[in-house]
């Protein structure tokens, strides 16, 4: 496997705190990875970085084949370079209907001109019905989103990152809130998106982590403190300490 | 869903029958083609009533649709207005100054002619030589171009240094407050070349054309009611595909739509030059049929109004800015011409005059408390209600 997004010696500091610490993480294609952390540990503001949200002060991004930097291009670029992101709080937009916010997202190009005489083909709105199938959304497929449920909403989001094609997702706790049916149907999607492209989630929630069944990745005070399988870090002294202790 | 986009918003149709039939009844009710029942002056209200609908289907993308609470609108308004007043002034003013120069025994030299033009158009601000701005004033074709020109390219720039800095909400508002309040500040020069204070006047005078205003007042007015339709089709077209959702997006989640790899500040920057080139040809079919445009015209307190006709309307839907401004604009109209009766109350009367503002700001008050998707918003209610009822 190549390896898809490398991170090396990135710092960031926000007043003088360090929130990132000379962190160097990698991910490879078609890789589904945890990243678990007590909060503080950076989880966030290492999703804000990769996304172009916040300018790291030191280190390297690349991404892709072509090991291209990701440093200074705008949240826009990034995301059309093949990197989604999924809020912690479910962020899609409640005024428009599911079908809108899946085509929204869908994969096409982005300039206004193009999106203003934009016409979805029948190829789109079969994709995008497929989609709605896809995160058990098809009944709800006219309906305004702001009307789902907690849980669909979180669904819909994740359909949507899903609909943009990415190489590399990121979900931000994607699990808070849901119940334990919801659980179990958000870890099949994910399980099931990571087979063809890297997905890494951030979560707090252990069981939850469990049950990806795949590497997991502990931040502490912005660096990596252990790597391995979930077993692995668990079994670790450090992240006893920090951690699991507490 | 393929249907078309017509189909999609019966609104629209209904929009422009409801103009259509508008315009034929106010054209057969008066003094220039009809049985004389609305006066020229009322017929000009009307005309102008159209275009300060037009404005504010550009204020309702900007700020129902995109989320921008622009409070600098008129400033484009007036350019528009600005510019095609030039050309007005200009051409009226040659014609006049030909005809008397014409008496002599010699023929007037081009030099004798644009000298007494430029007495005539700056002899009030104490001067008679032309500003660099009044180039082509003599040319109809390039003024109407600025029209368009001049509020696009000050929109394009002002929107390109705001928002690729990224200033939203409370502060942008702001910014183009000052915006507008700067242009009407350096128009009232009387350096600025557009006679200050003064402003242009006449404005209603064509040049060349002998019909009685009776009848250039409803060519005005035609000239509104087709431009409204128009601008309201294209609005309409915009906001109901993709773009609208992406823009619908900008407003509701910034951050969302720019994960999502959409370019916010590009988008931000085409709406709001859009919506300023059509500001601008508002102002361009405003002006002549008010007859004269000056500096006070840009002052910050225009753009306020905007917001608050379109407020009262309803945001976010086309046809509550034309209702909430065509309601708003003619009542205050009427409660400001003196028409409105006092109202004695024994130890204090109350004078329209001066409490109109007040009974407005209360109303927008009411209206951002407890209606705030103002009048359109009845009619969503009223929609809803046949549906339960259809049910």
């Amino acid at each position: 496997m190549s390896t898809l997004l490398e991170v090396s010696g990135v710092t960031v500091s926000f007043d003088g705190f360090r929130a990132i610490n000379n962190l160097s993480f990698q991910i490879a294609d078609a890789e589904l990875r945890a990243v678990i952390g007590p909060n503080g540990a950076g989880k966030t503001t290492f999703m804000d970085i990769v996304t172009g949200k916040t300018r790291p002060d030191e280190g390297h991004i690349l991404w892709g084949d072509k090991s291209i930097s990701l440093i200074g291009m705008s949240e826009a670029k990034i995301a059309q370079a093949g990197i989604g992101r999924k809020f912690q709080k479910p962020t899609v937009f409640e005024e428009q209907t599911v079908q809108e916010n899946l085509m929204m997202a869908l994969r096409k190009d982005r300039a206004p001109l193009a999106v203003l005489f934009f016409k979805p083909s029948k190829t789109d709105f079969a994709c995008v019905e497929e989609l709605a199938d896809q995160i058990g959304l098809a009944d709800a497929f006219l309906r305004v989103s702001g009307e789902l449920s907690h849980g669909q909403k979180q669904w819909l989001e994740i359909g949507m990152l899903l609909a943009q094609e990415p190489q590399l997702l990121l979900v931000d706790e994607p699990a808070a809130g849901m119940t334990p049916a919801e659980r179990e149907k958000t870890t099949a999607i994910l399980v099931d998106a990571a087979k063809t492209r890297a997905v890494v989630v951030v979560e707090h929630d252990m069981e939850f982590v469990r049950r990806l069944n795949c590497k997991v990745t502990v931040l502490h005070e912005g660096a990596v403190l252990a790597e391995g399988s979930l077993d692995h870090v668990t079994k670790n002294q450090d992240v006893i300490d920090v951690y699991l202790g507490r | 869903m393929n249907r078309s986009f017509i189909a999609r918003n019966p609104s629209v149709l209904i929009f422009l029958a409801i103009l259509a039939l508008f315009t034929l009844g106010v054209t057969v009710l008066s003094e220039g083609f009809g049985i004389g029942l609305i006066s020229t002056s009322f017929v000009k209200v009307l005309g102008k009533t159209l275009c300060l609908c037009l404005i504010a289907i550009a204020m309702d993308l900007i700020w129902g649709y995109t989320g921008i609470l622009s409070l600098g609108h008129f400033a484009f308004f007036g350019l528009g207005g600005y510019m095609l007043g030039m050309w007005l002034m200009y051409e009226r003013t040659r014609q006049i100054v030909v005809n008397s120069l014409s008496d002599g025994v010699l023929p007037p030299t081009p030099e004798e002619v644009t000298t007494g033009i430029g007495n005539q158009i700056f002899g009030v601000v104490g001067s008679s030589d032309f500003p660099l701005i009044w180039t082509f004033a003599d040319s109809l074709v390039l003024q109407l171009a600025f029209v368009v020109l001049v509020p696009g390219i000050l929109a394009l720039v002002f929107g390109w240094l705001a928002f690729r800095s990224r200033v939203t909400g409370v502060y942008l508002s702001i910014l183009t407050q000052a915006m507008t309040l700067g242009l009407s500040l350096y128009l009232f020069q009387n350096a600025s070349g557009l006679r200050g204070n003064n402003g242009l006047s006449g404005l209603q005078n064509l040049p060349g054309i002998t019909a009685p205003q009776s009848v250039v007042s409803l060519w005005f007015f035609w000239a509104s009611a087709l431009v409204l339709g128009l601008g309201y089709l294209l609005v309409a077209w915009i906001v109901s595909g993709k773009f609208g959702s992406v823009i619908r997006g900008i407003r509701d989640n910034e951050a969302r739509v720019r994960f999502l790899g959409y370019s916010v500040e590009t988008y931000k920057l085409a709406v709001f030059t859009l919506t300023a080139c059509i500001s601008g040809i508002a102002g361009a079919l405003y002006y002549p049929q008010a007859g004269i445009i000056n500096p006070a015209e840009v002052a910050p307190i225009a753009s306020i109004y905007l917001a608050v006709w379109v407020a009262i309307g309803g945001r976010g839907r086309l046809y509550g800015a034309v209702i909430g401004t065509a309601f708003v604009s003619l009542v205050s109209s009427w409660f400001t011409g003196g028409q409105a009766p006092d109202v004695p109350l024994g130890f204090y009367t109350v004078k329209w005059v001066d409490w109109w503002l007040v009974l407005l700001g209360l109303c927008f008050v009411l209206v951002t408390l407890y209606a705030p998707n103002g009048i359109g918003g009845l009619i969503d209610l009223l929609k809803r209600k046949r549906k339960e009822t259809d049910a």
